[in-house]
């Protein structure tokens, strides 16, 4: 297992790299370069142009800027400086507590997901065919194919424009309401997180829960048509013990590989609810510095994301490994 | 059920003492069509599609108007309220009354009063601004417009209109365009590359086979909204056409998909290349070329328009996402992610909510290609029972 994830993550590397090398092609496609931007910027002196023309050789061709963007980050995890807040990247991208509202953001979001997409595979599995099969199938389908954006404006319309809750002192958008943002916290605030956050999940899970819900359906059913189910009926097991003891727990298995391809969806889908819901992440940071056109925190940005990829493709391996003992990495 | 079942099987049986009448053979793709001709909901998804594609296709003759065309004191107008009767209380075509803009002094909140005096009615084939029919002929009929009995026009806006005054349904229809061929056209560049990539991986295998997969995880592995949003946001900085912009989208959308496909063909082909009757094939002297294109290939085909019907609907949704954030489809040109783009602020939304209706257009399109997606696939599977 520890040979699995340290060759898992050696392979990560070279796949970074690539990353960074298509990153830093966009940057360079894009118009207007950081010397020049700098230049004309009347709040840069002289003298800070020099000194970051030297750190990253801003006037040398890409080539040789590249290797010098890439030996910062390996010598002195030095990602570039931004040109909007002219403070390192890594503070640009994650102060604030974005990086830490990332993870919770997206780990609530999988978490309530799953909460919800399970139960309601099994019921659509053991009410096969039944008016409510059909139901949820049809929610499920429904599901794939909303948008996450204009779900998040229909949702805000029906928020704001049909049930007017600013009229009962409920704010949208952000985390929380102005008067609990430097509040300790307390169990009004946590109340007044969740009114904030429940618009995210569905912006951001809905998508991954209607695939997931399909997937369970079409997982157990598969399950259920196996003979040692019909052996664990022809012993007079109890269909609940039937149900969840012995197959639901196979029927999961399958289920764990998707949570590494949901991963993806659950950035894009992050993106968006941050954009539109304002929500304090480094997605947002992200899309602020593409309407600034911040060339280093883009780059630092695209890193950021792929290893949160990576990563959550690792964890996901592993704990299928974990789940499922006939899986072994030799 | 049962009963029917057994019913078939003997009239089958009878008609085959009695020699050949009633008794047909089909071919393979005459079985999936059957198979996907009972499926109703993926009926339904190719309907909904054939139709949208019509609308594309004809988006001048049915949009009211060009999808530019400003109604400069109309800005933010709600949709026309249509009228069906009459002052006298008798029921008539419908028609609608001109509306004037006036902003509240106070407020400074616009407001649309009807002019009662003239009656504008919905007719068919009015005459409007010209356009050319498929490129070819000039004609200058739309479908649909609002016109009193006198001859003048009054601005029909359906779906209400943006912030230039544009008509929104217009646009809506003339957005199809772009929106409905995004798929399509990702399809096209993406499979081919797949097809060749996963082909040679799978049929030569070896290193070759070694390096593509390593190519191709990469290409799996990065966080391609993002990347996405960058490149849009790069192509948008260069000063291009819109029309080359949306080339630009179509090919890094190719670019980021082809990979997930390359790698099922690979899986595909392996399986097949095994199979006795590729080595049949192969023993019999036929070269490379043609076991792949006559032996293994047709073995594919069927997961491949499976698998293309499936691809379109995401390919939709990702466009309309980066549309919608700003860094996909340029203004003048529209799509129905970019029309939503105006309604992005919640104050906006408040006010003029009816900027939201493309949204449903991009739903139910996605929709209809996933049933359509699905029925296929049940219908090539040859252990379905159908």
């Amino acid at each position: 297992m520890l040979t699995f994830i340290v060759r898992r993550t050696l392979y990560m590397l070279p796949l970074l790299l690539v990353v960074s090398l298509i990153s830093f092609m966009l940057i360079e496609i894009m118009p207007g370069d950081y010397l020049t931007k700098m230049k004309t910027n009347p709040f840069v002196t002289q003298q800070t142009i020099a000194e970051m023309a030297k750190r990253y050789g801003l006037d040398q061709p890409p080539l040789v800027r590249y290797w010098y963007w890439f030996k910062g980050i390996l010598t002195r995890g030095d990602f570039g400086t931004s040109f909007e807040t002219r403070r390192p990247v890594f503070y640009t991208l994650f102060e604030g507590g974005r990086l830490m509202w990332t993870f919770i953001v997206s780990l609530t979001t999988m978490f309530v997901t799953w909460a919800i997409a399970i139960p309601l595979g099994i019921y659509s599995a053991t009410h096969k065919y039944k008016l409510s099969d059909h139901t949820l199938t049809f929610f499920g389908f429904l599901g794939l194919s909303f948008p996450a954006f204009f779900f998040a404006l229909v949702l805000l319309w029906l928020l704001v424009g049909v049930f007017h809750v600013g009229q009962h002192g409920l704010g949208i958008g952000g985390l929380f309401d102005n008067r609990f943002i430097d509040a300790p916290w307390s169990f009004a605030k946590l109340g007044n997180f969740l009114w904030h956050i429940w618009p995210a999940w569905l912006v951001i899970g809905t998508i991954g829960m209607a695939g997931l819900l399909r997937y369970m359906r079409a997982s157990l059913l598969d399950t259920l048509s196996l003979q040692y189910i019909q052996t664990a009926r022809a012993k007079g097991l109890s269909e609940r013990i039937v149900i969840y003891k012995h197959a639901v727990r196979n029927a999961i298995n399958p289920l764990v590989s998707l949570l590494g391809l949901s991963l993806p969806n659950l950035v894009s889908g992050s993106l968006i609810a941050a954009t539109i819901l304002n929500l304090p992440t480094v997605e947002r940071a992200f899309f602020s510095s593409l309407t600034a056109q911040d060339d280093y925190v883009i780059m630092g940005a695209l890193l950021f994301f792929s290893l949160f990829l990576l990563i959550g493709n690792l964890v996901a391996d592993i704990l299928l490994a974990w789940v499922d003992p006939r899986i072994r990495y030799n | 059920m049962a009963k029917g079942f057994w019913n078939r099987s003997r009239k089958k049986k009878g008609a085959r003492e009695v020699a050949q009448p009633g008794y047909v053979s089909r071919s393979q793709s005459q079985m999936i069509w059957r198979a996907f001709r009972r499926h109703r909901l993926g009926n339904i998804g190719m309907v909904i599609i054939a139709i949208f594609a019509l609308l594309a296709i004809f988006a001048d003759f049915f949009a009211p108007y060009p999808y530019a065309q400003q109604f400069r004191q109309y800005p933010f107008a709600p949709p026309s309220s249509l009228h069906f009767r009459s002052e006298e209380g008798t029921t008539v075509r419908p028609f609608i009354y001109a509306t004037q803009r006036t902003v509240d002094p106070e407020t400074y909140a616009p407001k649309f009063t009807e002019n009662r005096s003239v009656k504008y009615y919905i007719r068919f084939f009015v005459r409007g601004a010209d356009y050319k029919v498929l490129g070819l002929f000039k004609s200058n009929i739309h479908l649909l417009g609002a016109q009193a009995t006198d001859g003048t026009q009054a601005p029909l806006f359906l779906f209400g209109s943006d912030t230039f005054g544009r008509d929104v349904f217009s646009r809506t229809i003339h957005g199809s365009r772009v929106s409905l061929a995004v798929g399509p056209l990702v399809v096209l560049i993406a499979f081919p590359i797949a097809i060749f990539l996963g082909g040679v991986s799978g049929y030569y295998g070896g290193g070759v086979d070694m390096i593509l997969q390593r190519i191709g995880e990469v290409f799996m592995a990065i966080p391609g909204f993002p990347i996405l949003l960058a490149a849009g946001a790069a192509l948008a900085g260069l000063g291009l056409s819109p029309v080359a912009v949306f080339l630009g989208i179509i090919i890094a959308l190719a670019l980021i998909s082809w990979a997930g496909t390359a790698r099922v063909i690979r899986g595909q082909i392996l399986a097949i290349r095994e199979m006795d009757f590729v080595n049949a094939a192969r023993a019999a002297g036929a070269s490379d070329v043609r076991v792949i294109l006559r032996h293994i290939i047709p073995n594919v085909t069927s997961f491949l328009v499976v698998s293309a019907t499936l691809t379109i609907p995401g390919m939709m949704l990702t466009e309309a996402g980066l549309s919608f954030l700003g860094y996909g489809i340029r203004e003048p040109m529209t799509s129905w992610g970019q029309l939503l783009n105006g309604a992005s602020n919640i104050a906006g939304i408040e006010t003029h909510p009816w900027q939201l209706i493309p949204g449903g257009f991009i739903v139910i399109s996605v929709l209809a290609f996933n049933f359509m997606g699905d029925a296929l696939r049940d219908a090539v599977d040859p252990f379905s029972i159908t």
